[in-house]
């Protein structure tokens, strides 16, 4: 990727509600091509991102360029290449499937055919649904719908708000592999929110971690964790003698913490089987090792409240 | 700018709630029909009560006419509320049903889209009027027929040749449709404001009744805003049946409300497109 295929270029961007600010002087950029994991806890300030992103609301500060165009000034002529669903996607329940997709079409200037329709039905699996009422559908069969709505105008951004919000794990999994088919076979720019790590990892290529609304952690999805550097949590038997043992040794310095029975290191992977021999042979009796990815343990921290940074 | 429309009229009357309006008075005006049909002697000897005595009326009193007026007289204090139940569900509706995002997210102006929902309610309020028209005069001339027109209003009475009264009628069904407006327009902008349709149905009503409360007390200072309401001028369909006709009076009473329709419209946009979709 180079920076001339910037397709969204967000500078400064600032959002503050009363007293509250949502999101404060954000900075990122997303590729053509790329698959954008847009990480971080519930009111991490996301959706106002996406919000402002689409349009919805304004900006109380800074620019987003999308395909280079200014969002304020050309607002229609870049929406016209974004496909979109917002948090949990709603339609006119009172309406079928094909009605509503045919009504967005419409609005968004589309010729809409019979074939196009149910293409982008049959993409989500809605196909045998199309005369259905949409307020007859599960959560998961909206979600499915709201991915047809935004690919319906075949568009070459695709932001997608917690796409798998409220699914169980096959529809989870779908979504997934519906986002990797966008990216891989139909070569779409896709800005992926999501509170779940684990779901970023699995199609992203690369990502950024906010937090009220400021950027914490930003590059490439395997550089950041792949990196060796692990938070490893190591239970013992009898912790006293563990304690003692480590004081002596150069363990000690990489230590982080320690709860009764269990010993918190930062430590590089390679260095786990010396360690846990060092301890063995120190008769501590290790009964468990449990390595995590340092942007793993300080993704659950922030998520979890932990951590303020 | 006619496809928004169309879509937007379907998704009108695709709504069951649009429907109560029509239902409500193709129940109602038949029941004053046969109201008439049964007690419309008593009714027109209630009326001229007073002037029996004093003078002898020949030919059809008891026509579509009359019972048109009658009918104009009573329901167009009430179909201000079958009015709001749609214009009030324009802009709100999607905001409860969270389509709000569906639609600012397509390539369309908000300019646009509330141009494109108020014509909507425009259409949607002529319709209604049409409908009442249409079960009053048409519906009420294969029962009665037609004839003379009789009013009495206050110590005057008024009585128009039967080849004078249908223009009228068609003026006043007119002026009723821009009084209509009016309420529409102020329920389309309650709707922008809140995200309950609820809302601005309870709110516009409620100022309906406010403001033809302020007009109904005899305090100097209320019959000195009374000019100004715009519901004083939604009943100025009346002036196309007086004799003759007080031009300047029902143009002052149309610019009233158009300034309204224009006034809350403005706001309605002003507002939206300013307006951050939080639903």
């Amino acid at each position: 990727m180079n920076e001339n295929e910037k397709v969204i270029e967000i500078k400064n961007l600032t959002k503050r509600f009363k007293n509250l600010t949502a999101v404060d002087q954000l900075n990122l950029n997303v590729y053509k091509g790329d698959v954008f994991g847009f990480l971080g806890p519930n009111g991490a300030g996301k959706s106002t991102t996406i919000r402002m992103l689409l349009t919805l609301i304004k900006p109380d500060n800074g620019t987003i360029k999308i395909f280079g165009k200014d969002l304020q000034k050309e607002r229609l002529a870049i929406l016209k290449n974004v496909g979109s669903i917002v948090e949990k996607p709603d339609f006119y329940g009172y309406l079928s499937a094909y009605k509503n997709l045919e009504i967005l079409g419409r609005i968004s200037g589309i010729e809409v055919t019979k074939n196009l329709i149910m293409k982008n039905l049959e993409l989500v699996g809605l196909e045998s649904r199309y005369k259905s009422k949409v307020k007859t559908f599960s959560h998961g069969m909206k979600q499915r719908l709201g991915i047809a709505q935004a690919l319906l105008h075949d568009p070459e951004l695709i932001i997608l708000d917690e796409p798998t919000t409220g699914l169980d794990p096959m529809g989870m999994k779908e979504i997934r592999d519906l986002i990797i088919h966008l990216s891989k076979e139909l070569n779409k720019t896709i800005f992926l929110s999501s509170h779940l790590l684990n779901e970023v990892e699995m199609v992203a290529n690369r990502m950024i971690i906010i937090n009220k609304g400021t950027t914490k952690v930003e590059g490439e999805v395997k550089e950041l964790l792949n990196k060796n550097r692990l938070f490893v949590t190591i239970e013992v038997e009898n912790p006293d003698t563990a304690l003692d043992v480590l004081k002596n040794s150069q363990w000690i310095s990489k230590m982080k913490n320690q709860i009764n029975a269990t010993f918190e290191f930062n430590i590089d992977a390679n260095e786990i089987p010396h360690l846990n021999k060092f301890l063995v042979e120190q008769n501590v009796l290790v009964n468990s090792i449990i390595p995590r990815r340092s942007l793993e343990e300080y993704f659950l921290n922030i998520t979890n409240g932990v951590s303020n940074v | 700018m006619f496809d928004l429309i169309s879509i937007e009229l379907y998704k009108i009357f695709k709504k069951w709630r649009t429907y109560i309006g029509f239902i409500a008075l193709g129940v109602l005006v038949p029941l004053i029909h046969i109201a008439m049909v049964l007690e419309g002697k008593n009714t027109i000897d209630f009326m001229t009560r007073n002037i029996q005595e004093s003078f002898v009326f020949v030919g059809n009193l008891l026509n579509t006419y009359l019972i048109s007026y009658i009918i104009l007289t009573s329901l167009a204090v009430h179909i201000p509320f079958l009015i709001t139940l749609v214009a009030g569900d324009l802009l709100a509706g999607e905001a409860t049903s969270g389509t709000y995002r569906m639609l600012i997210t397509r390539p369309i102006s908000r300019t646009k889209l509330v141009v494109v929902k108020f014509i909507a309610g425009l259409i949607y309020t002529n319709l209604l009027v049409l409908w009442l028209a249409f079960l009053s005069l048409v519906v009420g001339y294969f029962i009665f027929g037609t004839g003379e027109l009789l009013i009495i209003d206050g110590q005057m009475i008024i009585i128009f040749e039967s080849g004078d009264v249908l223009w009228r009628f068609l003026l006043a069904y007119g002026f009723a449709t821009l009084g209509m407006t009016a309420v529409a327009s102020l329920a389309f902008l309650f709707s922008s404001l809140v995200e309950n349709a609820i809302g601005p149905i309870i709110s516009t009503m409620a100022i309906i009744i406010v403001f033809v409360i302020l007009s109904a007390i005899q305090v100097e200072f209320f019959q000195n805003i009374k000019p100004y309401l715009f519901t004083t001028h939604i009943m100025s369909w009346r002036l196309f049946f007086e004799n003759p006709l007080d031009i300047n009076e029902i143009l002052k009473s149309a610019a009233n409300l158009i300034i309204h329709i224009v006034v809350f419209f403005g706001l309605t946009l002003f507002i939206f497109r300013k307006k951050d979709i939080l639903t």
